[in-house]
């Protein structure tokens, strides 16, 4: 039976956050939402942590949901080829 | 230099190597990094932008003169003084175009036509940049590209890398201290032709823009990418015998010797008129020029122009005029800025006639204007197609004349031919460091490449409100006694357009009584029948022989349709019923147009005497085509009469099927007007209007022909139908009408009839094909239908009932009227309808009608329709209530 972890990522902690996030030992967990209802903006060293993260999570069977992603982030991350790699959820 | 070592560097160019897998991770490495960048890049704002661009261009301007330097060290070419001026141009001037242009998010709006325009980054862009004007087209294309929100990946050509690669460095350090994203700028070091074919065909790559030779041009078009590829040139110029001589020569001088020729736009071969060479050739002279005699021609030619290939020599490229003299052996005079050669003609066998970036400048005398246009025209096909092209004139004729001859992207006039390219200082072209050069010269542009076309444009396109109209007569008269109204129209002749019969009935002579006491009346008696070519002949030549300034039509829709033709005719001698009659879509985007331009002018005043057609209103006028067998329909605002007088006592005689024939044309028209694509509020009140009073008097007048009040209500409602289906026009019901009118020779309010309650279920189910419509908002006619089922107090609570009840309202209606309600019940066999039916398929399908019909009808539906028309009463069957409101 999985367990779900959320994290709400704030503007400027992704990167630290996705580090905490991969650390973490529960074996069990199945599904991670990351919450970025308040990022309004990403740049390049969160995008290579994503990326990371996306390969990571692919690796570990981890079913990541970015939660409350607006627009103009969704397009940023579809214009690098993550969205493949995420669940989104309102 | 001599020209064997040149031919050696050209031949000892490494072959092209496949890629090794360490090189494929290295490009690869750089695609991701600007594909990062760009992705972040498409977050920032305009004012972010501008931020940046303005940082950019403060350092390019502080380092214009050191990048200058690096560049003439490294390449060897140009002139350090002139490439400070270049890498001052491609930013001061470029920022200049920019600074105030908006790149992000909604760029323009255009509210007339309800666009707007919104910006949408490439993302990445490979750069390929050239040898000749390496540091300022490098600086020129970060503006561009961080203006747009662009990544790029720079290859500078391999001779001038280093100085490009500092250029790079030194916008880029700007851009990243102001917050651009990191990886924006990146340069392919050591690039190669290998390295170039990889990244233009990358997947991440959306754009390349090569600004170089042929080769790396073709190669970026071969890729199968986008590409700006921005070539040589072959600039001719026409130095016109009018012109400014000083001031032209001083230009080409300035021009040809700025940073020793490099810039692709400079002037290769002057046409100067016979009159002028003499004094053109002595300011040259004057002005530091070497004037060559024919046999420095030759040698001139045979050093810097490739034997072999036609081609100028690299190694000449970017020299100054001392020193290519030297390789030559020219015995010139010290400080000489430009090396002037006669030629005479174009083409292999003249080689000075191509290309040359360095300061040998060719001229050509011509004795005529012609002789010089034609010889430029041979310059700009010899390599220079779609670049650039100057002229220096006086004559504002001649301007022209060249700017049509030749096929440039830039024809400059009256100033230097490289600055001037280059824009924004000698004119108001766009200030760019690559010039698109057409299709001609193999490119996607002819412009000034700038800022847009680094972006994705997109338009918004708002659904338009076009404009509608109701036309109609000036003036209508109506109830009994309305012709007396004729003597409001003062006449110095006028012709009586009537039928037979109407004449016996002695309607002619009320309206003769009616017209004033000085006016000469002719009168002309016509069949009473759809008027043919002969008859409409036969009825111009009356009214050219009489002259009239007013015709009155007196009778039923033919006699009208015939007066409307013949005053066409009368007006507009020249007009062509065939070519009017050509098939339209939109009335206003029409192809034929009617002629305004009358060579006589009558007014014309309608009196219909049948309540039916509503001709005496209608823009509709039919002309049968006997030898043919077929019917013109001609269609115009310009047709509609003049006045339309609705007298009720022309119509009181009617027969009874008569009256039912025509009542039911015009609920037909009402109804098909009431829902029709280009109903507007002005038609439906009318339409229901009109559908109102047919329902309650058609009955009245045809079971008491006697009761004047519904006879004059009913030809009110004729008249109010018309005015109607004037304005929105008709639909299938018409159509179908038509096609098996004709094929079983049925008038046309029975074939209607026939056809009624079917193509009101038809209209009112879901359609299987929509009619694409701007004039209305989704699909509305079972609502309509519905409406015209509460007017006339039906009942019903659904959609679906009042469908229904208004169907079954209008079969008790022709019931009561006695029509047919079947084909078969008007002795058509069934075999003969079968067989009739593809071509009156067919002729429905071709029909106009039903261009306007809310539901477009499919052959097979038309098809159906005509088989329920066939079965009758009961044949249709109404749609769920849920589908039809569901649409």
């Amino acid at each position: 039976m999985g367990t779900v972890a959320e994290f709400a990522v704030e503007e400027n902690s992704l990167i630290s956050l996705l580090e905490k996030a991969k650390q973490e030992p529960n074996n069990t967990r199945t599904d991670l939402v990351l919450d970025c209802s308040t990022v309004h903006r990403i740049d390049a060293a969160d995008l290579r942590a994503l990326e990371d993260f996306a390969q990571f999570a692919t690796e570990k069977e981890l079913n990541v949901i970015l939660r409350g992603v607006r627009v103009d982030l969704y397009k940023v991350l579809k214009l690098i080829g993550l969205t493949n790699y995420f669940s989104f959820a309102n | 230099m001599i020209a064997t070592e040149v031919v050696k560097e050209r031949q000892t160019q490494p072959p092209a190597e496949p890629l090794s897998p360490a090189r494929i991770e290295y490009l690869e490495r750089l695609v991701r990094r600007s594909r990062t960048a760009a992705a972040v890049f498409s977050q920032f704002t305009q004012q972010e932008v501008d931020r940046i661009v303005r940082a950019m261009v403060s350092k390019g301007l502080e380092q214009a003169q050191r990048l200058a330097r690096l560049a003439v060290e490294e390449t060897q070419l140009g002139v350090m003084e002139d490439k400070v001026i270049k890498n001052m141009v491609a930013t001061e001037f470029a920022y200049h175009y920019v600074k105030d242009k908006r790149t992000v998010g909604v760029i323009r709006e255009f509210r007339e036509s309800n666009l707007t325009e919104i910006a949408e980054p490439i993302g990445v862009l490979l750069s390929l940049t050239p040898i000749t004007n390496p540091t300022s087209t490098v600086l020129f294309k970060c503006i561009l590209a961080i203006k747009t929100r662009n990544a790029v990946i720079f290859s500078p050509h391999p001779r001038s890398w280093r100085c490009c690669h500092e250029a790079i460095k030194i916008m880029y350090e700007a851009a990243i201290s102001c917050g651009a994203p990191e990886g924006v700028f990146t340069c392919v070091e050591f690039p190669s032709l290998p390295d170039n074919a990889y990244l233009m065909r990358h997947k991440d790559v959306g754009l390349i823009d090569a600004t170089g030779g042929p080769g790396v041009v073709k190669a970026a078009y071969s890729s199968g990418k986008p590409a700006l590829g921005v070539g040589p040139g072959n600039t001719p110029v026409y130095l016109e015998k009018s012109a400014d001589i000083n001031a032209a020569v001083v230009d080409i001088v300035i021009s040809k010797t700025f940073d020793n020729g490099t810039i692709c736009a400079s002037e290769q071969t002057v046409v100067i008129d016979d009159e002028i060479y003499e004094a053109v050739l002595g300011k040259f002279e004057e002005l530091g020029a070497h004037i060559c005699n024919e046999c420095e021609t030759r040698l001139l030619e045979k050093t810097v122009i490739d034997p072999q290939t036609g081609f100028m020599q690299p190694m000449a490229v970017g020299q100054s005029a001392a020193k290519i003299a030297r390789f030559v052996g020219l015995p010139v005079k010290p400080n000489t800025k430009l090396i002037v050669a006669p030629i005479r003609g174009v083409g292999p066998e003249h080689p000075l006639s191509a290309e040359k970036l360095f300061p040998v400048l060719a001229v050509y005398r011509a004795e005529t204007v012609d002789e010089a246009l034609r010889v430029c025209v041979d310059v700009n096909h010899a390599g220079g197609l779609g670049h650039t092209a100057v002229v220096f004139s006086r004559n504002d004729q001649i301007i022209r004349k060249f700017g049509i001859a030749i096929n440039t992207g830039r024809i400059i006039v009256n100033s230097p031919g490289a600055i001037g390219a280059l824009g924004g200082v000698y004119n108001d072209l766009v200030p760019t460091f690559a010039f698109g050069c057409g299709t001609a010269g193999g490119n996607s542009t002819t412009d000034n490449i700038n800022i847009y076309h680094y972006l994705n444009i997109k338009r918004l396109a708002r659904r338009t409100q076009n404009h509608m109209w109701f036309r109609v007569p000036n003036q209508i008269y109506f109830n009994r006694s309305a012709v007396e109204n004729l003597r409001h129209f003062p006449s110095r002749c006028t012709v009586v357009l009537a039928n037979p019969a109407l004449e016996q009935l002695g309607h002619v002579d009320i309206v003769r009584r009616h017209l004033g006491p000085t006016t000469h009346i002719h009168v002309s008696i016509i069949p009473d029948a759809e008027p043919d070519a002969q008859i409409i002949h036969q009825g111009v030549e009356s009214l050219n022989s009489y002259q009239p300034d007013q015709i009155v039509a007196l009778g039923g829709g033919s006699v009208i349709d015939a007066a409307k033709i013949m005053k066409l005719k009368y007006e507009s001698p020249d007009a062509d019923l065939e070519e009017l009659a050509a098939p339209f879509l939109d009335l206003r985007k029409r192809v034929v147009e009617y002629p305004t331009r009358k060579a006589a002018k009558a007014r014309l005043i309608a009196i219909p005497t049948t309540s039916g057609t509503g001709s005496e209103v209608t823009p509709f006028a039919v002309l049968t085509d006997k030898d043919r067998g077929r019917k013109i329909t001609l269609a115009d605002y310009s047709l509609t009469p003049d006045v339309a007088i609705v007298d009720p006592q022309f119509v009181m005689s009617m027969p009874k099927g008569l009256t039912a024939d025509t009542g039911i044309d015009c609920l037909t028209h009402a109804l098909e007007a009431g829902v029709s694509n280009y109903a507007s509020p002005y038609t439906d009140s009318n339409a229901m209007q009109a559908i109102r009073l047919v329902f309650k008097y058609l009955p009245v007048a045809y079971e008491k022909p006697d009761d004047e009040e519904a006879r004059s209500l009913i030809h009110n409602a004729a008249c109010i139908a018309a005015m109607a289906f004037s304005n929105a026009s008709v639909g299938v019901n018409h159509a179908l009408a038509h096609a098996f009118g004709a094929r079983f020779h049925v008038s046309h309010g029975r074939a209607n009839a026939l056809m009624l309650p079917h193509v009101i279920a038809y209209n009112a189910a879901v359609p299987a094909k929509f009619m694409p419509s701007p004039y209305t908002q989704g699909y509305v006619a079972h609502k309509k239908y519905a409406t015209v089922a509460d007017l006339l107090a039906l009942g019903g609570h659904t959609v679906e009932e009042k469908v229904a009840l208004l169907i079954s309202a209008t079969e008790r209606l022709l019931d009561r009227l006695e029509l047919p309600r079947s084909v078969a019940a008007l002795g058509i066999s069934k075999d003969e309808f079968e067989k009739a039916v593809p071509e009156m398929t067919e002729v429905a399908f071709n029909d106009p009608s039903w261009r306007s019909n809310p539901r477009m009808p499919l052959m097979s539906e038309l098809n159906d329709l005509f088989w329920k028309a066939y079965e009758g009463r009961g044949a249709f069957k109404i749609v769920a209530a849920t589908q039809t409101q569901a649409v």
